[in-house]
């Protein structure tokens, strides 16, 4: 019989679930599946600070879409 | 905008209107929506010039009528708002457009974008950001925007558009890796290899 383990995620689909975070509510599985992965991958982690750094890009241009004081 | 304090609130609004287009296109993706949303933007605070108070913060008040007339007009345009073009990827699984070998592992372990809170201060990041999501195909870019700019729930646009939340799901997934991908190459390469 095939073992089973709930939480094991690969780099691909941790990398999905990180992008699909931005946009809805990830299972509990996924999420301890997801903190698992990171604790122990070392590739995915900059992945994750890019997509949060994305999140702050776009708040910081949503700002800037409404106080620009220097219109072009 | 030194003129502004003396002239007309006619001749304020006219000044603020290229500004406006800007992100109306960039959300709506069709000149003619946009220029309907931005005109009627205009008329709106023209018929409510009591409605704003503080001169300094005209464009704030602006952008967030415009914001209202791009949704009234995203639902009243549903069904084209998220029909493509032809030039989406909707065939590609949008994680080819990173490298991971056969087992799901990186081959190439993604960059360290370092801190890029300076970087994220300055005008040329946000040109950089904006160029990169007016490269977005148009229904990525328009649900993207819609998620980032208007800050609509993803309820709330399948809502309006009537879009399964699987479809949105894979466009906005596709959108945020390609955008993802632009910076990637346009600005954090740059910055790092001047």
């Amino acid at each position: 019989m095939k073992p089973w383990y709930p939480f094991r995620r690969s780099c691909k689909e941790v990398t999905a679930l990180v992008i699909a975070r931005e946009d809805r509510a990830l299972s509990w599985q996924d999420r301890m599946g997801l903190r698992l992965h990171m604790a122990l991958c070392s590739a995915c982690p900059p992945f994750e600070r890019q997509v949060l750094t994305l999140r702050n890009a776009m708040r910081q241009w949503r700002a800037y879409s409404e106080n620009d004081e220097t219109s072009r | 905008m030194s003129t502004a304090d003396s002239s007309p609130f006619e001749h304020q609004l006219v000044e603020h209107r290229a500004y406006l287009m800007r992100f109306a296109r960039l959300q709506l993706r069709n000149d003619a929506w946009a220029e309907d949303a931005v005109s009627e933007t205009v008329l709106a605070a023209l018929a409510r010039p009591q409605a704003f108070g503080n001169r300094s913060q005209l464009k704030t008040w602006l952008v967030g009528i415009l914001k209202h007339k791009i949704v009234d007009t995203l639902r009243h345009h549903s069904r084209q708002v998220t029909v493509g073009t032809g030039d989406e990827d909707e065939a590609s699984d949008p994680l080819e457009l990173m490298a991971f070998r056969g087992d799901g592992h990186f081959t190439e372990q993604p960059a360290d974008w370092g801190d890029p809170e300076q970087d994220l201060r300055q005008r040329q990041f946000m040109a950089v950001l904006e160029a990169c999501t007016e490269k977005l195909p148009p229904v990525q870019a328009r649900l993207f925007l819609m998620r980032e700019w208007l800050e609509l729930s993803s309820e709330e646009i399948c809502k309006e558009l009537g879009l399964t939340a699987t479809n949105l799901y894979v466009q906005l997934h596709r959108a945020r890796l390609r955008l993802r991908e632009c910076l990637d190459l346009n600005w954090f390469q740059n910055t790092r290899r001047p």
